[in-house]
């Protein structure tokens, strides 16, 4: 991975800032003036990982594009949250169309944005789409991948919490599997979602060989603002997948978000990588290894496994898939740190 | 410059010399050869500042116009049939979000069954969208009307559909008069958005509105097509001022003046209708024709001011409200509200149904003696749809009944036997 | 711009929405009490001098711990830092390295000659403190600096009491102590050596003083009924060490044995060790119950000196002595086993204890006596108003850095005490525990070793055995400080919260929460590293 990161003791790279560190090597979110792309006063939930990984996100990709930035948005939590009349917590010019269709409206910006820049008319301006995981694994598929394979000029983001949070806890092609939604409870005889089920979109971005893809999460703010400006850092299309819990839709504590982002990481469960042109160039490593419980027993959606009689052969297939995305993408490393 | 050139092209030609900068293509016929017409100019540095952008549907093609639009750039595209249906959610979008994007609909019918060929049922289905629609009857009108749109689209910031007759006109090599583009650009102006995506002064575009401001909303959309109205006409008569020709507006009058009997319909089905009036005219039948360009906003006033004096009228529309009837014919009976006059719905040429002047003549005879009912399905093969519903009279389930038509008439029938 | 009605909206608008009327709880900063802080003897505020030592100001460093002990140097060679055994990083890999950060910032200030800072006022008292050991140095320190005019009246000839006379020199250099003591004197404290005071009440008398604070140590060597002959030779440790300070060096002999198992015997075996003898030491229990210091006795034996467990001395002769064999009974004690045996020894060194030498507090009205120690209040404060007493004389664990904390609280109390008033220390802070913390945001990081000296020189010489570290690990041992319990501004809080309702002060301002936004989710408090937030409930 080219990402080194800052060797440094006391708190080493893992916290948002350091009174020691030289202002070069502190994050975006660490700094007085970062632009708060996302202000305050949004209705998000507390403790919503959306809204942090958000504001993480677009800070980084404002400090990367010094400022001129212009996103798009599908429908959903964010979008609802963020924007409703009379109040907008944008602070950059931003704009939602509909829920299926955020990645051709950023393509739609990148191009004017091309023509007015030969037009002399506007200065380098840089394109950012967001979603959630069912406006973009879903409902913003074809769009979506639209927008990869022609290469248009834009970073699309999404924030994956692993289901439709804004209609009440759905279940979307991100869910994963044995996790309890409104809608995986009548099908099938398990009231969690099925496994052998679903998407991971970062590899079908992979797969059209786009010039970068990466995954995040919002407990590891320096990768993910690395990965924000490196993918601002290129032309082309891009895709960053971060992991966002959310503490509704997960039934988890409100000060957890950011632990349970960890925990996904840590177990194996949420692989961390980049790719450049379809191939992986770097891996976040799992730094104190967890058992898949630790990260379940947090969140009431798993709640059905954990009862009188635990589902200790679900746990167990959980178990097996976060060990395969170990084997898979290599996440352990004995000289790790 | 006159030329004689087939519609789709001469349509591309003029959408190129309002200076588009960003076109999105998405195939579908008939509206194909626009798009392709387009590209080839772009790529020959015809269309200078432009992105030319295949996109993987019309869905993403209306929904990249949003963004390209939204940033303040002339947004094109064109479409038809199921493709507008496919793009609705983002057709309604573009309105709700007062985006001027101008988008040729090459007009054809609806599946099932599937069926490429002319009618009107597709942009009438986004007849409550918001957008502003205009129907062309000519090549001519067709290329007009386009450079009108990107100027009322852009004045009053709402999206505007020139709506042309699939392969009637879009395939039809007719001569036209291609306009110079110190013509165009005299009368249009460069684009300047009403609101726009810019860094230098950030707005949030695409707010959720509640109950409190909903309406209000709605109604300022609305009030915009009222607008729209007032300058459409004025819009026509600039235009007369710059190229000398009479194109656009809200309606057209054909010997309305002391007709009797006044036949309304939109697009190239005019010129027929006109051709058969003039055939009844020289027999001493009082009969005109009003066309309708404005499809929306509906020129209610234009059209009571224009029927009032009749006794009759017959409305001929390629579309079908199906389970009531007519879908122009409920816009005109509203702007006859009040008048005694005898009102007709004409459903004619759905799918490519030819309309001819023969069939016609009969139709308007029929209506001047008063024969007429009130809806009548135009040169219906009343064999084949009494058979199929008989057999679905006594059995409740039949099979696809285009299917054992199509047997009935024997197209089926004599392949499989 | 000509914005449409509701669908398009001003930036930032949603600042007008206080969500802060969700909160049902509230975030609140605070400041927990470290571990170390709260386990030092001399009250020193570690984690509060390590935070500036983390950035390399080392001077902030040295001032910061230098309010409450003048004695860094000291204190980074000769105290037991029991501050590291408190330290939570050793839950995590191993504690920080305080004791060789402070040893670090002692020498440092010596090497760079900072001065300790002079007192801002002249309060027009004069207090006596009678004895120049650390903690009557410390009292006199901390006098001084409250502005009271201070003189210390010293029975020996030299500064530094115990510390000159029962430490040997490998383990504190003389002129780091002289050094450190000077300072204070520099401060304008009245030193008067070889000058014993027969009589407290008589000095003050004579003096003017308005208070005195006594730390005469204890100087007294115990002696256990051993029959001895004429000819065996037998000192007690104390004396030892306190000759070694002299010109003439003791005469032990080859042979040497050290009667005894605390700190005292192994610092008396080691000093024999390093004149060319062959110490033993005898010792009537087993290591496990030996009352020194663990890594002093395995530094000791690494020396090459000898322990005899489980035996006792009953008879001294002129060149050997007889041994009997103990056994420990169920209860741990030694019991005799009627087996005894000789061994050879030129001379027997007994480290057995001290007394205090109780001489000048005759005759004192109100004062107590019990145990051979002082009986002091809270305040320090002996049963005779105006006379205060610590360290050594009275009922406390006997090291140098409880006799300096002794020195700290004592002219506290003595100052409040001149003015009428009472010293009421500041409420305890709630300690910073383990679970306040989360570790996740510290990198791994293991203790930094400070260097030994080899084991050649170790065993023939009096050089030092411990050596200090140089700037970069000092800076690498200060940065593992996990800061617990008080904020060492991370950004973590202004980070993870999703509202941005926490406002960053600037550098060295730490922050604030903006409780028009705050919605109470508590992330701040999981996610900062040290402890140094807390959610309280809301009034509602």
């Amino acid at each position: 991975m080219s990402f080194q990161p800052v060797h440094f003791y006391q708190t080493g790279t893992f916290t948002v800032g350091n009174r020691l560190l030289s202002p070069e090597e502190r994050s975006v979110q660490a700094n007085l003036e970062r632009t708060n792309s996302l202000n305050s006063g949004h209705r998000a939930c507390q403790g919503c990982g959306e809204a942090l990984g958000a504001r993480y996100a677009i800070d980084a990709a404002m400090n990367a594009a010094r400022g001129r930035l212009i996103a798009a948005n599908a429908t959903g939590c964010l979008e609802v949250f963020s924007t409703p009349y009379p109040e907008t917590s944008w602070q950059i010019p931003w704009i939602h169309s509909l829920f299926g269709n955020t990645a051709a409206v950023a393509t739609g910006i990148a191009a004017a944005i091309k023509v007015k820049r030969q037009q002399g008319q506007m200065a380098d301006v840089r394109v950012v789409a967001q979603g959630g995981d069912g406006g973009t694994t879903d409902i913003g598929f074809g769009c979506l991948s639209g927008m990869f394979e022609r290469n248009d000029d834009v970073l699309y983001i999404c924030y994956d919490n692993g289901g439709y949070m804004n209609t009440g806890v759905q279940r979307s092609s991100a869910t994963p599997p044995a996790a309890r939604t409104a809608t995986t409870m009548p099908v099938g005889p398990e009231p969690g979602n099925a496994f052998g089920q679903g998407k991971f979109v970062p590899a079908i971005a992979m797969a059209h060989e786009i010039p970068y893809v990466a995954t995040a999460t919002v407990a590891d703010l320096r990768d993910l603002e690395h990965k924000v400006t490196k993918a601002m850092g290129i032309r082309g299309a891009r895709y960053i997948h971060i992991l966002v819990p959310c503490p509704l839709g997960w039934g988890a504590a409100s000060q957890d978000t950011i632990l349970l982002a960890r925990l996904a990481k840590e177990t194996g469960i949420f692989p961390v990588f980049e790719a450049e042109h379809g191939e992986v160039t770097g891996v976040l490593k799992i730094r104190r290894q967890q058992p898949v419980d630790a990260y379940l027993k947090l969140q009431k959606r798993y709640a059905h496994l954990f009862g009188k009689k635990p589902a200790v052969e679900t746990i167990a297939r959980l178990q097996a898939a976060a060990d395969k995305n170990i084997r898979k993408y290599g996440l352990l490393d004995q000289e790790a740190n | 410059m006159l030329k004689q050139t087939e519609g789709s092209h001469a349509v591309a030609e003029a959408v190129a010399l309002c200076r588009p900068e960003v076109i999105c293509a998405y195939p579908i016929s008939p509206q194909t050869h626009i798009v392709e017409g387009l590209g080839e100019m772009v790529k020959a540095g015809e269309v200078e500042n432009c992105e030319f952008i295949n996109v993987e549907s019309e869905f993403a093609a209306m929904s990249v116009a949003i963004g390209s639009s939204a940033t303040g750039a002339r947004t094109y595209t064109a479409t038809a049939s199921q493709g507008l249906l496919f793009m609705v959610e983002a057709v309604f979008n573009a309105a709700g979000l007062g985006l001027p994007i101008v988008m040729t609909v090459a007009n054809r019918a609806i599946g099932a069954p599937i069926n490429i060929w002319n009618d009107h049922s597709d942009s009438l289905s986004q007849r409550d969208c918001g957008w502003i629609q205009l129907f062309a009857e000519t090549n001519q009108e067709a290329l007009d009307l386009h450079i009108q749109a990107f100027k009322l689209a852009e004045e009053v910031s709402l999206p505007v559909m020139v709506c042309m007759d699939g392969f009637i006109l879009t395939h039809a090599y007719e001569r036209v008069d291609v306009p110079t583009q110190e013509q165009v650009d005299a009368f249009l102006p460069p684009y300047e958005p009403r609101q726009v995506l810019d860094p230098k002064e950030p707005v949030s575009i695409g707010a959720m509105v509640g109950p409190e401001a909903f309406s209000e909303v709605r109604y300022l959309a609305h009030a915009k097509q009222m607008q729209a109205l007032e300058r459409i006409p004025e819009l026509a008569e600039q235009f007369k001022a710059v190229f000398g020709r009479d194109s656009g507006g809200l309606t057209h009058s054909y010997l309305t003046g002391d007709a009797d009997t006044i036949v309304v319909a939109m697009g190239s089905v005019l010129g027929t209708i006109k051709d058969t009036v003039d055939e009844m005219r020289a027999a001493g039948e009082k009969i005109g024709v009003l066309g309708i360009t404005s499809y929306r906003p509906f020129p209610i006033d234009n059209v009571r001011a224009a029927l009032q004096n009749a006794q009759r009228v017959v409305v001929l529309e390629k579309s079908l409200a199906v389970g009531i009837g007519g879908i122009l014919s409920t816009d005109v009976r509203m702007a006859m509200s009040g008048l005694q006059l005898h009102g007709h719905t004409v459903v004619a040429g759905l799918g490519g149904r030819a309309i001819t002047r023969k069939s016609l003549a009969t139709l308007f005879a029929k209506a001047t003696r008063g024969e007429l009912g009130h809806l009548t399905f135009l040169d219906l093969d009343w064999n084949v749809v009494n058979k199929q519903l008989e057999r679905e009279r006594t059995t409740r389930r039949s099979g696809p009944a285009a299917e054992s038509m199509l047997r009935d008439i024997g197209v089926v029938a004599a392949r499989i036997g | 711009m000509d914005k449409p009605f509701a669908i398009t909206l001003d930036p930032g608008s949603s600042l007008a929405n206080r969500t802060g009327s969700w909160r049902t709880s509230r975030p609140v900063y605070l400041d927990r009490l470290p571990p170390c802080n709260k386990q030092c003897p001399a009250g020193e505020d570690i984690q509060g001098w390590l935070f500036h030592a983390e950035s390399g100001d080392y001077e902030s460093a040295w001032r910061h711990l230098t309010k409450d002990n003048p004695f860094p140097a000291i204190m980074g060679r000769v105290c037991y830092h029991t501050c590291e055994g408190a330290c939570n990083r050793g839950r995590l890999d191993e504690a920080v390295g305080i004791n060789s950060v402070e040893h670090f910032l002692g020498d440092e200030a010596l090497k760079r000659g900072w001065k300790l800072t002079p007192p801002a006022s002249d309060s027009g008292k004069h207090v006596l403190v009678v004895g120049a050991g650390p903690s009557g140095m410390s009292a006199a320190y901390h006098l001084r600096r409250f502005g009271h005019r201070v003189t210390v009246y010293e029975a020996g000839p030299l500064l530094g009491g115990m510390m000159r006379f029962g430490i040997p020199k490998y383990r504190l250099p003389r002129d780091i102590l002289e050094a450190e003591m000077q300072r204070v004197v520099e401060l304008g404290v009245t030193v008067k050596l070889n000058n014993k005071v027969e009589n407290i009440l008589d000095t003050m008398r004579e003096g003017k003083f308005d208070a005195a604070f006594l730390a005469v140590g204890a100087h007294i060597g115990k002696r256990a009924m051993i029959p001895a002959g004429d000819a065996a030779k037998v000192i007690d440790a104390i004396s030892l060490l306190r000759s070694m300070e002299g010109e003439d060096k003791p005469m032990l002999g080859r042979r040497v044995v050290v009667y005894g198992g605390g700190n005292t015997a192994i610092d008396v075996a080691r000093t024999a060790k390093r004149m060319g003898a062959e110490p033993l030491i005898v010792y009537r229990r087993t290591r496990e119950k030996m009352p020194a210091h663990d890594f002093e006795v395995e530094e000791a034996m690494q020396e090459g000196i000898m322990v005899k467990w489980l035996s006792t001395i009953k008879q001294a002769h002129e060149s050997s002595l007889t041994i009997e064999k103990m056994a420990l009974d169920s209860k741990g004690f030694p019991q005799p086993t009627g087996e005894f045996e000789t061994i050879e020894a030129d001379s027997l060194v007994l480290a057995l204890g001290q007394d205090v030498d109780l001489g000048l507090l005759e005759g004192v009205p109100g004062l107590q006596v019990s145990d051979g120690v002082v009986q002091v209040g809270a305040n320090m404060m002996t049963g005779h108003p105006g006379i205060f007493a610590g360290g050594d004389m009275v009922p406390a664990e006997r090291n140098v850095t409880v006799g300096i904390g002794h020195g700290k609280q004592a002219a506290r109390h003595i100052d409040a005490w001149l003015r009428d008033e009472e010293y009421t220390p500041p409420p305890q802070r709630e300690v910073a525990v383990f679970e306040n913390l989360n570790t996740w945001y510290y990198a791994d990081a293991p203790k930094t070793v400070r260097p030994m000296l080899d084991i050649i020189r170790r065993q023939s010489t009096f050089d030092e055995v411990q050596g200090g570290l140089d700037e970069s690990n000092a800076l690498f041992e200060a940065r593992r400080c996990l800061s617990c319990g008080n904020c060492f501004e991370c950004d973590n809080c202004y980070g993870v919260c999703p509202d941005n309702a926490v406002i960053k002060l600037g550098p060295g301002k730490r922050f604030q929460f903006n409780y028009d936004y705050c919605k109470g989710c508590g992330m701040c408090v999981a996610e900062c590293p040290c402890g140094a937030i807390k959610m309280e409930a809301e009034e509602i």
